[in-house]
């Protein structure tokens, strides 16, 4: 499926998929969102205290247990890890900051401008730079290492870890929270393995498509991301969810620079790791654990983007938040000057 | 021949180390051991249209290219 016919089709069930969910009762524009689904479900797990966003998201579950059922079904579940995870755990960390200080991951960045959000434009913009950026460092060699294949059983704690999710939100223990706005959550996790075995097999990537064509001219990535674009912009006009403009989007902030170095700093992390948040998920889910410990970043960078007041809210991002875009940026110029060496053959 | 070793390399190094390789051998050969990366670089090499023999071993892939 790995074709462009087959990404657009994935991309235009996923586009579909988050303008239902939305009209179902998800917040605006956020159908779906791997940023905001992994914060909510930090929130829920106590790593933050902001109660609104209390909700261990029935999406993400989906996406990790649809991405290992068909990963294993297909001969695709393959137990890997050893390139730098700590250095991926922190990364992490900062992609989740410049995520939550423009307010979405590059999937909700597209639903944004699909539901009418301009200021999702400055974010497209930063997100593309932040790839070009990174990409010229893969040019001279930029590497976290090589992985190594590892016993599958260690591959099967992450899946195990969506299982553990599903049961606490069945079960509501007291010490959960769960307090956010949400569709019902039987529609967001049989979305949730959808999208999990789509992305899957289709590798959809939000930053992979930008830098596809950038480094090797290849669109077939890119069409996906076009497509759910496309899709969501069509549903979203039929249930009338389309709001064209900058002010009054829901989740979301005018300031134009922020929007564009918040998603400067969430390409430039996410290439670095070599895909973006929902790519990250869906690797974990197959067995790669180094993209797991980067699943793990993120939902302790959500944490600390919220204890550390810097996220942002309707009303912009908070000097604190713009603080660690800065330090992000130069954390990554950091890692990926002293990771690029020239590529040998 | 020159080897161009992608085994445990996270996407798109594969592809890049081939595109390298395009530019400095007329013929070499590349070890992959990921699906994804197997198409990728194979979807690139179609569009160089470079001849490729491509093995399979068990969870392991090598292509031999010639420009």
């Amino acid at each position: 499926m790995n074709s462009k016919k087959g990404m657009i089709v994935a991309g235009s069930i996923v586009g579909i998929l988050a303008a239902l969910l939305v009209k179902l009762g998800n917040p605006g524009n956020m159908g779906v969102c791997v940023a905001c689904f992994i914060r909510d479900t930090a929130g829920s797990l106590g790593l933050h205290s902001v109660e609104k966003l209390y909700f261990i998201r029935p999406e993400i579950i989906g996406f990790i247990l649809g991405a290992f059922i068909i990963a294993k079904a297909t001969g695709e579940f393959h137990a890997t890890s050893g390139s730098s995870p700590f250095t991926r755990f922190v990364l992490g960390i900062f992609v989740m900051i410049g995520a939550l200080v423009f307010l979405g991951c590059p999937l909700r960045m597209v639903l944004r401008l699909a539901g009418g959000d301009l200021n999702a434009i400055l974010g497209i913009l930063g997100f593309a730079s932040g790839i070009i950026v990174g990409a010229q460092f893969l040019k001279k060699g930029f590497t976290l290492g090589k992985s190594y294949t590892q016993n599958t059983n260690g591959g099967y704690l992450f899946p195990l870890l969506g299982l553990g999710l599903l049961a606490l939100l069945v079960l509501k223990p007291s010490f959960i929270g769960l307090n956010g706005k949400h569709a019902p959550i039987m529609y967001s996790l049989g979305a949730g393995l959808l999208i999990g075995v789509i992305a899957q097999r289709s590798r959809l990537c939000m930053v992979g498509g930008i830098r596809d064509v950038y480094l090797i001219k290849d669109f077939t990535l890119l069409t996906g991301f076009i497509a759910i674009l496309v899709s969501a912009f069509v549903l979203n006009n039929v249930f009338g969810l389309f709001k064209l403009g900058f002010v009054g989007q829901p989740a979301a902030h005018t300031d134009g620079l922020w929007n564009f170095l918040g998603m400067f700093l969430a390409g430039y992390g996410s290439i670095l790791l070599g895909g973006c948040p929902l790519r990250q998920t869906i690797l974990a889910a197959q067995g790669n654990m180094d993209s797991g410990i980067t699943f793990l970043g993120l939902l302790v960078g959500a944490g600390i983007a919220h204890n550390f007041k810097l996220t942002a809210s309707g009303a912009g991002v908070p000097v604190n938040g713009q603080i660690a875009v800065i330090v992000g940026i130069i954390f990554l110029t950091f890692i990926a000057t002293t990771h690029s060496k020239r590529l040998k053959a | 021949m020159e080897i161009v070793d992608t085994r445990g390399r996270s996407c798109p190094e594969p592809v890049l180390m081939t595109k390298h390789a395009l530019s400095e051998f007329d013929t070499f050969k590349v070890l992959i051991d990921e699906n994804v990366a197997k198409e990728n670089i194979l979807r690139l090499l179609n569009k160089m249209n470079c001849s490729v023999d491509l093995t399979e071993d068990g969870e392991e892939f090598s292509l031999i290219v010639k420009k």
